[in-house]
């Protein structure tokens, strides 16, 4: 799919937009393009480069975030699992480092790189942590990019800033009743005075316990049906606000999941982020690319369990007076799973290049975070296996990588819901 | 209190956390593929320079330049130490080749470049983890007649004079020196920052001369060669004895006794 897209570009900006299509259909079915976008700039230097390419700032990126997370994650990453609770100085550190405002404007106090640059730090980090990962992914390319794309200059003043260097965010979508079906929600807004009025609860909501700036997204206008949702921004501290309750997860344990309460929690006018009723196409939207980011966020998990085990099986464990990696049954195993992650990273990247590039997208995300999710889970398993008695035990990581891998297929779209939009995309291109 | 223009050279090495290995025909450390980055020494020159800017008042370190002579990754080094808050670089570019510059050689390029750049102050690792020469600052210092202080573990600066203390054998030796000066940098001098990401993405716009050996009058020949590099041959396991008897008895079976 990669090479074809780039084998394609030198033509696309020739080629009229009718026998575009045509051209695309002919040679790589997979790859849609949105037509109404003119493809010719590329904000990353992508030209006639391995779907593994990274710029000089992202390749020093990776460095620096794989030395943050083995110096400062990696000797808290035990304790933070058992706690269930993200130590204070990580956060801070992800602040310091200005992993937390990645993408957000240089003008507004973030570092202004690219979005695969997120998709590397957030890659880099569930190499070590997980749940540290998910902290970032979320933050980065669920709410502060809610806010690029859609907040209004005064919005974006106000909390860009705090986003890049001191608050966490989080983004409210799913409820007890609404999951998958996130547009059944009903937290009711109710306009009163210069602003609305919410009532209701989310469910699942993701850094909670760490974050200061939540968008929640509540209906205006339940007979509008979904037309009638709209994006919030409220803060912690605002009246009516309350987190009812932490819950006790199988993985990720050191990522706070929340219940939320609003009872007649206030929100002034200037805070409604985009347009009224606009929420629904907001939140399609910024999910589409928040699927990337769990993609990463796997692969990520994927090769941290994959490394952990390998090391064990080829430097320390022997058996039969030789070291269980050297035996083939194994080495094939091994090669066969890094084989696995390869093509899941492969996926991640060009589903992160071709939203790069403003070509459409939908499809590669969701084949990206399906199939991530999918080896990150066979492969931490396998590993727990490789290394036997010791990954079974809650001393080293092999166990935990497994567990954190579950969540994979359920957030941001389970498994099934992404294998529903792959195939209507595809039932869509392939009817007469 | 004086100016400080810093000059900081860093170089580009294997990691630190790689095993080398030996080439196939054993005349060089394999480096094809393998993990670099800066120099540790060289990260805590870097780290210094940076403080001793944000200990003082604003002007007190007019610039810092970090100079790197090295293939065309080092430039990767010098980005690295511009994010971590070097105002500007030079890239000696010379050809990836097994053998490396000695020592005298590079003093020399430095010399020079202090001179033509007018700096006051060199802030340089006391040895690079690759060749592990650990004669460079002092060949410069010589070269350029100043004062010199090796192996820092404290670098104090006061109006026109360097306070360095020096780990030695069984204790401390503080020196203290005038400007202008060479200072080499000890493991407990400081902990280097990382390169945050808005440092990463401003360094990109900060400058980067490339320059060639060419451009130095100095004409660069090694006065040594490498005949043979090989690894050290694997340890033997010895034996255990119970106690000291036994002991006694097997260093007379060996007729060490």
């Amino acid at each position: 799919m990669a090479s074809s897209l780039r084998a394609l570009r030198p033509a696309l900006s020739t080629l009229s937009r009718a026998s575009r299509t045509t051209a695309l259909r002919q040679f790589s079915p997979a790859v849609t393009l949105n037509a109404g976008r003119q493809i010719r700039t590329f904000t990353d230097d992508v030209h006639n480069t391995p779907v593994f390419h990274l710029t000089e700032e992202e390749n020093m990126l990776k460095e620096v975030v794989s030395k943050f997370s083995n110096d400062v994650i990696l000797p808290k990453v035990r304790d933070m699992d058992e706690a269930e609770t993200l130590d204070k100085s990580v956060l801070e550190g992800l602040f310091e480092q200005g992993l937390m405002g990645i993408e957000i404007e240089e003008e507004y106090g973030g570092s202004g790189m690219s979005f695969t640059a997120a998709i590397v730090a957030i890659e880099e980090l569930a190499r070590i942590d997980p749940s540290v990962s998910v902290l970032c992914d979320v933050h980065n390319t669920l709410v502060a990019q809610a806010f690029r794309k859609w907040g209004s200059k005064a919005l974006k003043e106000k909390y860009l800033p705090r986003l890049a260097t001191e608050s966490c965010g989080s983004f409210c979508l799913s409820e007890p009743a609404s999951g998958s079906d996130a547009f059944a929600l009903q937290t009711k807004a109710v306009k009163k005075g210069d602003g609305y009025v919410l009532n209701g609860s989310k469910m699942w909501i993701t850094n909670a316990m760490e974050s200061e700036i939540f968008i929640i997204f509540a209906n205006i206008n339940p007979d509008a049906g979904y037309k009638g949702i709209t994006a919030f921004v409220a803060e912690k501290n605002f009246p009516g606000f309350s987190i009812a309750k932490k819950e006790k997860k199988l993985g990720i344990r050191a990522s706070s999941t929340c219940v939320l309460n609003f009872d007649d929690l206030y929100i002034p006018k200037e805070n409604i982020l985009g347009e009224e009723g606009q929420g629904y196409k907001y939140a399609i939207g910024i999910l589409n690319e928040g699927r990337i980011g769990i993609g990463a966020q796997m692969t990520g998990l994927a090769l941290g369990a994959w490394e952990n085990a390998v090391k064990y099986c080829w430097n320390d464990r022997k058996q039969f007076g030789k070291l269980i990696g050297e035996n083939q049954g194994l080495r094939f195993q091994i090669a066969q799973a890094r084989l696995e992650i390869e093509a899941a990273r492969a996926l991640v990247y060009n589903a992160a290049r071709t939203k790069a590039a403003g070509a459409n997208f939908v499809m590669e995300a969701a084949m990206a975070k399906l199939y991530a999710s999918q080896v990150a889970g066979k492969v931490s398993g396998q590993a727990v296996e490789w290394m036997g008695g010791m990954g079974f035990v809650r001393e080293g990581l092999a166990e935990k990588f497994w567990r954190d891998s579950k969540i994979g297929a359920i957030y941001e779209g389970t498994s099934n819901i992404q294998l529903e939009t792959i195939s209507k995309i595809l039932q869509k291109q392939y009817t007469n | 209190m004086s100016t400080l223009r810093i000059l900081v050279p860093v170089k580009r090495v294997i990691d630190y956390a790689v095993k080398p290995r030996v080439n196939k025909a054993q005349t060089a450390v394999e480096i094809a593929g393998v993990k670099h980055s800066m120099n540790p020494f060289d990260e805590l020159s870097v780290e210094e320079s940076v403080r001793l800017r944000e200990k003082h008042t604003n002007k007190t370190v007019e610039d810092i330049l970090a100079i790197s002579i090295g293939p065309p990754k080092a430039a990767d080094t010098l980005r690295t130490a511009m994010a971590m808050g070097c105002d500007r670089s030079i890239h000696v570019e010379v050809p990836e080749k097994d053998e490396m510059l000695e020592p005298l050689q590079v003093a020399k390029v430095l010399k020079e470049v202090v001179e033509k750049e007018g700096r006051n102050l060199v802030i340089l690792g006391k040895q690079s983890i690759d060749d592990d020469s650990s004669q460079t600052g002092q060949m410069l210092a010589g070269l350029l007649g100043w004062g010199q202080a090796c192996g820092a573990s404290e670098v104090v600066l006061d109006g026109e004079y360097l306070k360095v203390t020096k780990e030695v054998d069984g204790g401390t030796e503080v020196v203290r020196g005038k400007l202008p000066m060479v200072v080499t940098t000890d493991l407990r001098l400081n902990e280097p920052r990382y390169a945050s990401l808005p440092n990463i993405m401003k360094a990109k716009k900060k400058k980067l001369e490339k320059k060639k050996l060419e451009d130095f009058e100095f004409r660069a020949v090694n006065r040594l060669k490498n005949l043979k590099v090989s690894e050290p041959p694997p340890r033997q396991g010895g034996g255990k004895v119970e106690d000291v008897d036994g002991l006694i008895s097997k260093l007379k079976e060996l007729g060490a006794l």
